[in-house]
């Protein structure tokens, strides 16, 4: 032995989860409902995930090199976008629109901001919502199920539209399995909750934002509703409120690390989603309320930092000091 | 795995946060051995928390095993005794692992082990004979932080200390010379613990150890019978295992559900931690009058040909014991660690002379290299979690950039103590441990300024 040898800050030992792997898990735990996509409305759902996934990719990896920045193509991250993304779109979305959508939120939203953990808003989020306002026919026109085509319907309206108007809402079991129409990765309640179970089993999320933004929504509907829990429940099972409980809220890096940051910013979400599908005049409300929240998250981590083991209060403190 | 026994105290708060670090427990197995006599030792002025000892030798000295060689008048030190016997060769300064320099004694051996012959039992008659006894006997914690044990022992009178936690939770993985402390010395532990019971009248000493160390609670039990406790003071007490449960605050909050508040000592909260080792130290010292001049250290790692568990004369250089334990496997090993691998330093050679508070030397191979690629931030929060202090480490780096002292203020830094838990759960691979020690340093240097 003759060289020196490395030397570090300590600790020598790390665990051994990475942020590749935690973006890996969130991608296997999205996998249910794709699987889901492909039964409910074909192989096209597939085919705008991919293209959604590729273009993530390359805006990531064209806007670094640009950048002359090292690629982060490695953690994932643009991969988790993308997929998030194409989640929340309709089956019959333009592939090129599917495109512009992404390559906005990984290259305005993420990258311009300094890329993964810089970003002030959910990537996907933000790129849905610049989708819905520049082209909102496209994105509201909700392909029929498969197994609900007809020679004359091949698009209809979305349970949360008809349950806005009052019209019956597809029963159980078909809110469940997501034999309905909307964005196709939301669809499937029963998918979605395998991969929110997977994910708060490994850990990667606290189940605290999805606890209390649904329940928030649920209970709120349930008021509203005039006490009625089938219309609650049915307001929970519909729309993007699964995929965006366990999948959007819960990103770290726009969402608080505090729990009681956790615990505001899901009341938050839940509270905005309540407000614009009762009273606003979209059926939908979640990005919206999840894109507020997202804004309000660096002030929320403020007012809840945990305190810290043994820390003497100020009146407390000076009261000793008047003693001494 | 044995049960515990059933009357052994429970822990009665559970820390915060902390990590579930591998154990690594490899060489609980090996007694400790003695090494043989080193050709050299170099013995560091700065072995201890506190100011630097100033030599009282010259070169081409004679010394003997345990002659004083180096003292201060400062009351947060503790004096260095040759800890072979030889002579003098040279007074200079080195580099210690920290990047802080200070002065050294080298002593070439003689192979004799001479023992001083001014070595006798110090006679007590009062407690402040007692803390000087414990200052002469150059005595400071041997659990890795150095503090001198004769300034913890020192409670001011205002202050009523009815509580005496020893420290046996050795959280940190690899090291089990603590362990095999409570096997093979553990009359000198018991008799060190009724000496310090008849010298400060504590209401309770409890020993603390983790419930992964089943064997320690039986070896204890049967040899606390062979000496008489008649107030039942003395309990053993089981901690869930967690890193870091043997840091002193999260000790006496596990122990005894108090807090120390930030900024105060443990006395402040009625009681006072010492390792497990550093008290059967203490109770030879009494008995033969021998300072502190050996002690014992956990060699293992993946680069170590045969770990085991050494006694070596304070001061013997890395490479000695490293080659006492068959050397290493490699040519080009990764990293040295003197201490734990989670707060100890990383040596850049094996030239490094062992310091008192070291106790372990840790050699990875170049395939266990323990890193990830460092990512940005993703504000996941672990960090904040296993944080057993709730600081948010996550939070420096940014504000070290923006050089804004009132957030660094703000997150804790001050109170830190450099566990690791934050680094070594990050999944960005941020060195959290560094910013923080750098976010330490420029509020100190904000402090003097203004």
């Amino acid at each position: 032995m003759s060289k020196l040898v490395t030397v570090t800050a300590p600790p020598h030992i790390r665990a051994a989860e990475t942020s590749t792997g935690v973006m890996l898990d969130v991608l296997i735990a999205l996998v249910p409902a794709q699987i889901a996509a492909v039964w409910i409305f074909g192989w096209r759902s597939l085919i705008v995930t991919l293209v959604c996934i590729g273009t993530a990719l390359v805006s990531e990896w064209g806007i670094r090199s640009l950048f002359k920045k090292p690629s982060t193509l490695g953690d994932l991250s643009a991969a988790v976008t993308g997929t998030l993304l194409a989640f929340c779109l309709p089956v019959g979305v333009p592939l090129w629109m599917a495109a512009l959508g992404t390559a906005f939120a990984i290259i305005v939203v993420k990258q311009f901001f300094g890329g993964l953990g810089h970003n002030f808003a959910n990537p996907a989020i933000a790129g849905r919502i610049f989708l819905l306002i520049s082209f909102p026919i496209a994105l509201t026109t909700w392909d029929l199920p498969k197994a609900a085509v007809t020679t004359d319907a091949l698009t209809g309206a979305t349970p949360l539209a008809i349950l806005k108007t009052g019209g019956d809402a597809p029963d159980w079991l078909a809110l469940l399995l997501g034999q309905h129409g909307g964005s196709y990765g939301e669809v499937c309640a029963a998918a979605l909750l395998l991969g929110g179970l997977y994910l708060l089993c490994k850990r990667i999320i606290s189940p605290i934002i999805p606890l209390v933004f649904i329940g928030t929504v649920a209970v709120g509907m349930f008021l509203a509703g005039g006490l009625d829990a089938a219309f609650a429940a049915r307001q929970v099972l519909t729309g993007g409120l699964l995929l965006g409980a366990f999948f959007m809220a819960t990103d770290y890096v726009t969402s608080p690390m505090t729990p009681w940051g956790k615990v505001l910013y899901a009341l938050g979400c839940g509270g905005v989603t309540l407000v614009i599908r009762l009273w606003g005049n979209m059926p939908e409300g979640v990005s919206y309320a999840i894109l507020l929240m997202n804004i309000a998250t660096p002030l929320l981590e403020r007012v809840t930092q945990p305190k810290i083991f043994g820390s003497v209060k100020k009146s407390q403190k000076a009261s000793k000091e008047q003693e001494s | 795995m044995k049960q515990i026994p059933h009357d052994v105290f429970r822990a009665v708060r559970r820390i915060h946060g902390g990590v579930p670090v591998p154990h690594q427990k490899n060489t609980a197995g090996c007694e400790i051995t003695r090494i043989p006599t080193p050709t050299q030792v170099m013995l560091s002025m700065r072995q201890h928390i506190g100011a630097p000892c100033a030599p009282i030798v010259k070169v081409g000295e004679r010394v003997t095993v345990g002659q004083k060689i180096a003292d201060t008048d400062a009351f947060v030190s503790a004096p260095i005794h040759a800890s072979v016997s030889g002579t003098v060769t040279a007074i200079g300064e080195h580099l210690l692992p920290n990047s802080i320099r200070a002065g050294v004694i080298t002593i070439e051996s003689d192979g004799l082990m001479t023992l001083c012959p001014e070595i006798a039992p110090p006679i007590v008659q009062n407690t402040a004979d007692f803390l000087k006894a414990v200052r002469e006997s150059g005595l400071v914690g041997l659990g890795g932080a150095g503090f001198p044990t004769h300034v913890k022992l020192t409670v001011p009178p205002e202050k009523h200390v009815d509580t005496l936690i020893i420290n046996a939770a050795e959280c940190e993985p690899y090291i089990t010379v603590d362990y095999r402390e409570c096997l093979d010395q553990s009359r000198d532990l018991l008799r060190g613990v009724y000496l310090l019971l008849e010298q400060f009248n504590f209401k309770r000493i409890i020993i603390a150890v983790e419930d992964n160390k089943t064997d320690v609670f039986y070896h204890l039990q049967k040899i606390a019978q062979d000496v008489r406790d008649r107030t039942h003071a003395v309990q053993l007490m089981t901690l869930k295992s967690r890193y870091p449960q043997g840091a002193e605050k999260l000790m006496i909050w596990a122990a005894l559900g108090r807090k120390v508040p930030v900024g105060a000592l443990p006395a402040d909260t009625g009681c006072m931690v010492l390792n497990v080792t550093t008290v059967s130290t203490l109770y030879r010292y009494f008995k033969t009058g021998k300072p502190l001049v050996s002690r014992s250290l956990t060699v293992d790692g993946s680069a170590v040909a045969e770990p085991k568990n050494v006694r070596a004369p304070i001061g013997t250089s890395v490479r000695d014991i490293l080659d006492f334990c068959g050397g290493l496997t490699t040519e080009e090993p990764y990293k040295i660690i003197a201490g734990g691998p989670m707060m100890g330093f990383a040596l850049p050679h094996a030239d490094f002379p062992t310091l008192k508070q070291n106790n372990a030397i840790l050699a990875f191979a170049q395939g266990e290299k323990f890193v990830k690629p460092e990512r940005n931030c993703l504000h996941c929060g672990r960090c904040n979690r296993a944080c057993p202090l709730s600081l948010m480490p996550a939070k420096a780096e940014g504000a070290l950039q923006l050089g804004d002292i009132d957030t660094l203020r703000r997150i804790g830094t001050e109170t830190c103590m450099e566990c690791g838990c934050c680094a070594y759960t990050c999944p960005a691979g941020k060195p959290l441990v560094q910013h923080m020690r750098l976010a330490k340093e420029h509020i100190q240097k904000e402090a003097t300024k203004a």
